[in-house]
């Protein structure tokens, strides 16, 4: 009896559709990426059906975390000068005692965390390892605490350039309210009553009268205006 | 690339003589290009932020210590919504009554229907008066500006106009219970609220609330 020959099957298998989708998945996301800040403390933020998108403008952000911790940062959209100018003004208002070389390393921070004795110990580091040092938070009380100054001389920076800031708050979802009540002082004693908070995108619930509102813009094409 | 046709093979007979070219494949292999690949998509899913945040307006009123500068409410539209600890939220409608009989306790699953239902209450208590009109017009125009349409029921604008809920979330309150009672504001239409401190009976019968449990 003749024995059954098997046929021999190639164990090539074509990958080419397999390629083209990694490729076209990989290209996606490459689109897509929109690298993370460098922060100094990862922040859990709340939802809101607030659909009104950050941007890029000159932006002044305040951020609490879970622990009542508060950072300050102040993200110019283009050049680095005002900030040093702040920090420069603050040091002669304050008398810090920086050195011009600490001032020039502030406007490469991305957040300051400390309070103002413990600046010149956050400004001695180069900025990759201020990671490393902990930051107690900048200090808030009811009356805005040292939060207070940081804003005033930013304001009072950004004024003579003529741009306009933007306020940000972000906030952690465990943080507790009087840390956020205190933030609010040191602006509301800046006489700056307008403010932005980050929030996540979040379905609006059907049923309810701004789920009707926001049908009655679509329908009209008035886009996503943001809500009142 | 992999499946080109690579003309039949040796059954093409030129005839002798004629030289045959060393068919080389035409097959790459490709699995050190898949892994590469599979490396970056791996890399950009976790460094990529998917949802980008967006921002929500708040706007603060002024301190005053004056007492006529103040805005008034009328009681019959006001309602009061007290943030406590374990999202917890207590309200009353109006005034607090001396013997606290109108506090009451909900949750954040809960608070939508009681601020829905105040103001189902406030819109059929409604009497027309000087100060509608105004609104009506207003709701009427819509805001060009900020591209939002006139309102097709505008003369329905103000009959929620004496509706005021005022937020005071207590020193228990998180982050998270401040932006999702603004947030419940924003849902539910409401026009007129504010966020203000709590009175000390206030703190006091949360207190006790919490400690009664």
């Amino acid at each position: 009896m003749p024995s059954v020959k098997i046929p021999k099957k190639s164990t090539f298998v074509d990958m080419t559709p397999f390629v083209d989708v990694a490729f076209l998945i990989l290209t996606f996301f490459i689109m897509a990426t929109k690298f993370k800040p460098q922060e100094p403390v990862e922040i859990k933020t709340p939802n809101s059906v607030s659909t009104k998108d950050i941007t890029e403008d000159d932006a002044l952000q305040v951020t609490f975390d879970s622990s009542g911790r508060v950072f300050f940062a102040i993200m110019p959209k283009s050049d680095n000068t005002i900030k040093y100018n702040i920090i420069k003004s603050i040091n002669t208002a304050r008398g810090l005692g920086l050195s011009d070389i600490d001032m020039k390393n502030f406007a490469q921070t991305p957040a300051i965390g400390v309070p103002f004795s413990g600046l010149k110990q956050l400004l001695a580091l180069p900025v990759e390892n201020q990671g490393s040092l902990k930051q107690p938070g900048v200090p808030v009380d009811t009356l805005g605490g040292e939060l207070y100054w940081w804003i005033r001389e930013s304001v009072a920076a950004f004024t003579t350039t003529g741009k306009p800031l933007k306020y940000y708050i972000k906030g952690d979802n465990n943080a507790k309210f009087p840390t956020f009540k205190n933030v609010l002082n040191a602006f509301k004693k800046n006489e700056i009553l307008k403010f932005q908070m980050i929030t996540m995108l979040e379905d609006v619930p059907t049923g309810t009268e701004l789920s009707a509102i926001r049908s009655r813009q679509k329908a009209s094409g008035g886009g996503t205006a943001p809500p009142k | 690339m992999a499946s080109i046709d690579e003309g039949g093979g040796e059954s093409h007979k030129k005839g002798p003589g004629v030289k045959k070219a060393k068919k080389l494949s035409t097959r790459v292999d490709m699995t050190p290009m898949v892994d590469l690949g599979f490396l970056l998509i791996t890399f950009f899913i976790f460094t990529t932020t998917m949802s980008s945040p967006t921002t929500m307006d708040l706007f603060m009123p002024k301190d005053t210590d004056k007492d006529e500068e103040q805005n008034k409410a009328k009681e019959s539209g006001a309602l009061t919504l007290l943030l406590g600890k374990n999202n917890v939220i207590y309200y009353y409608e109006g005034q607090l009554k001396d013997d606290a009989s109108n506090f009451l306790t909900t949750n954040f699953s809960g608070v939508r229907k009681i601020i829905i239902d105040k103001k189902k209450s406030v819109i059929e208590s409604h009497v027309h008066d000087a100060g509608c009109q105004k609104i009506q017009e207003k709701a009427r125009a819509g805001d060009p500006a900020r591209k939002i349409p006139g309102d097709p029921n505008w003369q329905k604008a103000c009959l929620d106009k004496d509706l005021v809920i005022v937020i005071k979330p207590d020193e228990d309150a998180t982050y998270k219970n401040t932006i999702d009672i603004l947030d419940e504001m924003a849902i539910s239409d409401i026009k007129r609220y504010a966020m203000v401190d709590l009175f000390a009976v206030e703190k006091e019968l949360i207190k006790k609330t919490e400690g009664g449990n």
